[in-house]
């Protein structure tokens, strides 16, 4: 399902938010404000950039989505849930015993989750993995993969980083979700990644930066990354951890802490706002 | 069948990558990767027939398993090779999250394991990478004894579909089989038959638990010898068959005894026929740089010990 009119995209991104509230709020754990920040991201990958189809997803020819941050597991089951993959009355199940909706993304539990995430760094790599083989069977699919900036700590993101960037990976495109802030504080404060632009450059991967709340921006990132031939492409999206619910954002002690029944009551009013 | 005089046949490392060269002819889904010690592991025998299926991820083995895990996502049969210390012992959480947890069907080759690679000291020695591969749910664990065993288990391990963990090694062993014996995942070999012990061996030590099975001929001790070249899933009726017939067991191996091939045959003897048992292998140390020879006797991974082993369980 492409969908090309704006407006309906805002909305879409609108019931994710609110699918991440009702989710974490219901299972009473889980990472909201990590979820939050990747929304238009996430919105415009899903219904515009990739080529996927929820009815079959082990079609060989499809193009690979990874959640590195696995952490953000409510926003990837939301979205899969509103494109079609699974009903959407099973968002509730989310980190329930026999549901298929873990805590963290696990690969053979679900058509679309791509890799077993959660254990940060891991990702890219995976990516690489799917990216070489897709050029070794001259298939046209392209891997997308998405990680956190605090995850950007993890060594294996630079080994990955290395190898692709040498190797000219061009069907490979990494976003980082750049919400400044992991668990124990700012991202600044635990473990500075400036100048991050330049750390990817210095790696050989052709690199954007934007504010990854800006549609036309998070859009437009996409098509330069298509665009770009012969280097793999990261974009940089500055983000706002827990966008959109006047609460949460800019608070990193809320890592990995869901809403309360009241609070839920209160995100949810929000974004009903337009 | 068993070839007693001693003949030296390849290393297990160079029989891997003839099996790898033989398997790239014959399946074009076969992708090799290995960490830039492709002259050491011999996958370089595929990469110089196949090098548009061959990856060199330089040294960083997080990335290179992970990658891996990639391949086989998308219907390759990656083997991913590279010293087993650091294959095996740098990446578990790679082999847990990307390979162990999905069930993907990536091959790894760990060689110069144990301590038989000698000189190069204990940084480059696996000595508990049986235990590492083994504690990983749904991993099948391979050991090689000699040449022809591990050209069968390649093999073996390209047909199954699931997470295989092969164990090669640096010097040239002596031929345990014949050319051309068929093997099995999880089929223990009875290489000598006994009643008074059995000898469960694995790697190099099944010579030297042959050898110590001759040695026993004059002290009047009939030992059985097996070869449990699958260490997961083990043969579980050739364990239970001889904690029965024979009353007593010895393990053998090239590895840690904590958490190796001894702990597991002993957890099903306690569970199913318990009998004495006794553990040939490294007790609670790291070993360090010498000749091979002089590191098989120090730590004593010798026939010998495995007679005085034998002798404490009869």
């Amino acid at each position: 399902m492409t969908i090309s009119d704006r407006d309906e995209l805002k909305k879409l991104a609108n019931t994710v938010r609110k699918d991440i509230i009702q989710m974490t709020g219901t299972a009473g754990s889980g990472h909201p404000t990590s979820s939050l920040s990747t929304v238009e991201i996430l919105t415009t990958l899903f219904f515009q950039v990739l080529r996927h189809d929820p009815k079959r997803p082990d079609w060989p020819d499809r193009d690979r989505f990874i959640l590195s941050k696995g952490h953000a597991a409510p926003a990837l089951y939301a979205f899969l849930a509103r494109s079609g993959y699974f009903p959407v009355d099973r968002l509730m199940t989310l980190r329930k015993l026999d549901s298929p909706l873990q805590g963290h993304p696990e690969r053979h539990r679900m058509g679309g989750v791509e890799a077993s995430t959660g254990s940060l760094g891991q990702g890219i790599s995976i990516g690489i993995g799917m990216a070489l083989a897709g050029r070794l069977d001259r298939k046209d699919y392209r891997v997308y993969v998405m990680t956190g900036d605090g995850e950007c700590d993890e060594g294996q993101v630079w080994e990955a980083a290395l190898y692709a960037g040498n190797r000219g990976l061009d069907n490979l495109t990494v976003i980082v979700d750049h919400n400044q802030a992991q668990q124990d504080g700012w991202v600044k404060d635990v473990m500075d990644l400036a100048p991050l632009g330049d750390k990817w450059r210095a790696f050989k991967w052709h690199t954007i930066e934007i504010d990854g709340h800006d549609w036309d921006q998070v859009s437009k990132a996409f098509d330069e990354a298509r665009a770009a031939k012969g280097k793999p492409t990261v974009i940089i999206a500055r983000t706002v951890k827990g966008k959109g619910v006047s609460f949460m954002e800019n608070k990193p002690e809320l890592h990995g802490i869901p809403p309360t029944p009241e609070q839920v009551e209160q995100a949810l009013r929000e974004l009903e706002q337009p | 069948m068993t070839t007693r005089e001693k003949k030296m046949g390849l290393a297990t490392r160079d029989a891997y990558g003839q099996a790898l060269a033989e398997l790239g002819r014959e399946n074009p889904n076969v992708v090799v990767l290995d960490g830039d010690v492709s002259g050491s592991t011999k996958s370089r025998m595929f990469a110089k027939e196949f090098p548009d299926r061959f990856f060199n991820f330089g040294i960083a083995e997080a990335n290179l398993v992970s990658a891996a895990a990639g391949f086989a996502s998308c219907g390759k049969i990656p083997f991913a090779s590279s010293f087993s210390a650091f294959l095996m012992c740098k990446t578990y959480d790679q082999l847990r999250m990307s390979v162990a947890n999905p069930h993907l069907n990536v091959k790894l080759c760990g060689s110069h394991s144990g301590i038989s690679l000698g000189q190069d000291g204990a940084s480059q020695m696996a000595v508990e990478d049986i235990a590492l591969a083994c504690s990983l749910p749904k991993f099948t664990v391979l050991v090689p004894a000699d040449e022809t065993s591990t050209r069968a288990l390649v093999k073996r391990a390209a047909e199954h579909l699931g997470p295989v963990f092969i164990r090669t090694s640096r010097p040239n062993v002596p031929l345990i089989y014949a050319p051309g014996e068929m093997f099995e995942i999880g089929r223990a070999k009875l290489l000598r038959p006994g009643r008074d012990v059995t000898v469960i061996a694995i790697g190099m030590m099944v010579w030297e638990a042959l050898e110590a099975a001759e040695l026993c001929v004059e002290k009047g001790i009939d030992v059985r010898v097996i070869d449990m070249h699958t260490v997961k899933p083990l043969d579980e009726q050739a364990i239970v068959a001889a904690a029965k017939e024979t009353g007593a067991i010895v393990t053998a191996e090239e590895h840690l005894i904590d958490g190796g091939l001894g702990s597991r045959v002993a957890q099903v003897v306690v569970q199913n026929h318990p009998v004495p048992m006794e553990f040939v292998g490294l007790k609670n140390t790291y070993a360090e740089s010498g000749t091979p020879a002089q590191l098989f006797e120090r730590y004593g991974l010798t026939a010998k010990a495995i007679v005085e082993a034998i002798e404490t369980v009869c």
